[in-house]
């Protein structure tokens, strides 16, 4: 199995190489997780590899790269080995990223989730939330125990903003639901992570939803015979019955489009917050669970989040309190929702301070 | 029939220091191995993996980077190990002494001034020093096992630090997200070579090899250590209080371990993050007896070490050998270490009729 995947791998870096004038540019990306998570690094690796196949570039990878010392040592490494065009896949790499960047400036550098951008440093990230709104609407339709298990990593705005979005579409749909929380304090640890899910369905959760990437509390929900929401990719081959449906992160036009760019010359640094509209989140086909009508209100979310007709974070939106913070017809604006640090009416417990 | 292990009466001097030498030569051929059942060029792979990352200057200086809180830790383990204390915890003590050094660099945030690092210094030792402390009381005041309370404090320790650069300590201009600020320059520890991030914390970790080493051999308290190891009953026959020994190798084990915590953050981290060590305290245990107890040991070990790293990020780039990789290597020179120990120590024997003959 290995062998075969190294041997395909080799055969596309032979294909890359012999494709000529185009393999000058040498691209390197450096993940959290390891590859093999079927979930956040997975899908980065998948827009590595169809870089590779279109474009005709030579590529490497480091994975599960700490993000603390190591992280600057090994984007050093791929910057100070030919590499033209550096991707760092996590928020951790922020600052490795930007240091390193300081002393290369003929490289480039594409720094994933974070807020710091220098001439050779450029961001992006994606609107997961989009999608969060769409699963929180489907979970309060379907939710017979009104109480939803929401399995979070750390505390940062990213994901606060996704717990919020998906309680806000839930509370929409189904007033009387409430979403408890369990944060792990990691983005990939399976056996936390179905814990997690142990504990949440224990405390009545029939839906498990998860900002974590490795597929184990879907695992349990099909056990356990509850419903999941897949995270990063499409998890449904590892519960076939439990997942409705999964938020998936396609970066692969992104990477196409920013390597094509420093192919031909013109890069530049910039931050691109891409969405729903942009195909950087995409929603998988739904689970056989899901009834029909579900189904339409499902991709009508979908729709009027892509024409912008509707906002995840449209008014009237309550804090846990019960205050009115946004009112009827305004919207959170992109810089409160970067910073976001607080939950809306109908999540349980308090964020970690 | 199964063979039979049989102590030896005197097991070879010589070969118990070869013992680690043994055990990489197997390692490696065991790699040799494991890398043609994966299609990939042995050669090309321990090239990556042990020459290319030292064949630069560069090289070089991050390998003693990375050696440095191994080799801080692996000294200070080895010294309770000895001792029969098993001190499993050093990864919390770490963080400990990295989130009060760190606590100290940011208090003088944007201020100037020589006292700050050697507070930052005194405020991580202190603070390891206080993470083992709780062990060492509990050891002795309520016999609790060492070996469960400094493993289970490392992910308090965890979790604490956690807490701060969520809370009081994370960086009012960081938009939330759970890093403190990065310190002001008096607060980082002086680089060596202002091209490398090598900076003086790899002096100080060879500082404390020597002192370790003089500790073991030159000193009542080192003697005192390796007898209640050896034998504690004579030990204690000898009127060496086994309470003594225990809060003095864990104070010591939780002061070098918080000064590499404090020595990681003001070198090559720089702030405080969510996670500050990828595992320093437990991969230092592998050092501690790859070193064989000792601090000379310790400090090859933990360079040796330090390499499999840096070795498994190069065939990842190189040769685009998956990272798990690493872990086999790390874990095949522990496990031919500890079988080359037990063939040192006892002995196979085939002719088991003949001993129970003799027992009847």
């Amino acid at each position: 199995m290995l062998r075969r995947k190294i041997s395909t791998l080799l055969a596309v870096m032979a294909l890359a190489v012999s494709n000529g004038a185009a393999a000058e540019l040498k691209v390197g990306f450096v993940y959290v997780g390891p590859i093999g998570d079927h979930g956040w690094s997975y899908q980065h690796d998948q827009g590595r590899l169809a870089v590779e196949k279109e474009l005709g570039v030579e590529t490497s990878y480091v994975e599960s790269v700490p993000e603390g010392a190591d992280a600057e040592r090994v984007i050093r490494q791929l910057a100070s080995s030919g590499h033209d065009l550096i991707f760092t896949t996590s928020f951790g790499y922020m600052n490795p990223t930007n240091k390193v960047a300081k002393r290369f400036k003929k490289v480039k550098f594409e720094h994933a989730t974070g807020y710091k951008r220098a001439k050779n440093v450029a961001t992006y990230s994606s609107r997961f939330y989009e999608g969060r709104a769409i699963i929180g609407a489907i979970a309060g339709r379907m939710t017979k125990t009104n109480v939803v298990g929401y399995i979070a990593s750390f505390p940062i705005p990213e994901v606060i903003r996704g717990i919020d979005a998906f309680t806000i579409a839930l509370r929409k749909e189904n007033p009387d639901a409430i979403v408890k929380v369990v944060w792990v304090n990691s983005w990939f640890d399976p056996g936390k992570e179905s814990d997690a899910a142990k504990a949440l369905i224990d405390q009545g959760a029939d839906m498990i939803t998860q900002h974590t990437d490795s597929p184990a509390p879907l695992q349990v929900a099909e056990r356990r015979g509850v419903y999941a929401f897949g995270q990063a990719s499409d998890m449904k081959a590892f519960a076939p019955k439990a997942q409705l449906t999964s938020i998936i992160d396609d970066w692969t036009p992104y990477y196409l489009e920013r390597v094509k760019a420093a192919m031909d010359g013109n890069w530049e640094s910039k931050d691109t917050w891409g969405g729903l509209d942009t195909g950087m989140v995409k929603m998988a086909p739904y689970g056989d669970a899901v009834p029909e009508d579900v189904r339409k209100l499902a991709d009508s979310i979908e729709k009027s989040i892509i024409d912008g007709s509707f906002h995840p974070f449209q008014g009237p939106i309550k804090n846990q309190k019960g205050e009115l913070v946004v009112k009827e017809g305004e919207v959170l604006s992109d810089e409160v929702l970067l910073g976001l640090d607080w939950y809306v009416e109908g999540v349980e417990g308090s964020i970690p301070k | 029939m199964l063979p039979k292990l049989v102590k030896r009466p005197a097991p070879s001097r010589f070969m118990v220091y070869l013992s680690p030498v043994l055990a990489l030569f197997l390692s490696l051929l065991a790699g040799i191995v494991l890398f043609v059942i994966m299609d990939v060029s042995p050669l090309a792979a321990l090239h990556a993996f042990f020459i290319e990352p030292i064949s630069s200057a560069y090289g070089l200086s991050e390998l003693a980077v990375k050696a440095t809180p191994l080799i801080l830790i692996g000294v200070a383990l080895s010294l309770g190990f000895k001792a029969g204390v098993w001190n499993i915890g050093a990864e919390g003590q770490l963080i400990v002494g990295g989130l009060c050094g760190g606590a100290v660099a940011l208090y003088f945030y944007e201020q100037e001034g020589f006292h700050i690092l050697p507070l930052m210094m005194l405020a991580g030792i202190m603070g390891g020093m206080a993470w083992a402390g709780i062990v060492a009381f509990l050891r002795v005041k309520f016999n609790a096992n060492e070996i469960l309370t400094s493993l289970m404090l490392s992910y308090v320790a965890g979790l604490w630090l956690n807490l701060m650069v969520h809370g009081p300590l994370k960086d009012p201009e960081g938009f939330n997200f759970p890093e403190s600020r990065i310190f002001s320059d008096s607060a980082l520890l002086p680089v060596l070579h202002e091209d490398y991030r090598l900076h003086i914390g790899f002096l100080l970790a060879l500082v404390i090899v020597g002192l370790g080493w003089i500790l073991i051999s030159r000193t009542l308290l080192g003697y005192q250590i390796k007898v209640s190891g050896a034998a504690p009953a004579a030990g204690e026959h000898a009127g060496f209080s086994t309470a003594r020994i225990i809060w003095v190798t864990l104070l010591i084990g939780g002061g070098v371990a918080g000064l590499a915590g404090m020595i990681e953050v003001s070198g090559p981290i720089g702030q405080l993050l969510p996670s500050i060590s990828p595992g320093y305290g437990f991969t230092a245990i592998i050092v501690a007896y790859v070193g064989r107890l000792h601090p000379i040991g310790a400090l090859f070990a933990g360079l040796l070490l330090a390499l499999t790293y840096l070795g498994g990020e190069t065939a990842q780039i190189l040769l685009n050998l998956p990272v798990a990789v690493t872990g086999v290597f790390q874990g095949l020179l522990l496990f031919f270490l500890l079988a080359c120990d037990v063939l040192i120590h006892y002995r196979l024997q085939f002719n088991q009729p003949a001993l129970a003959a003799r027992g009847a």
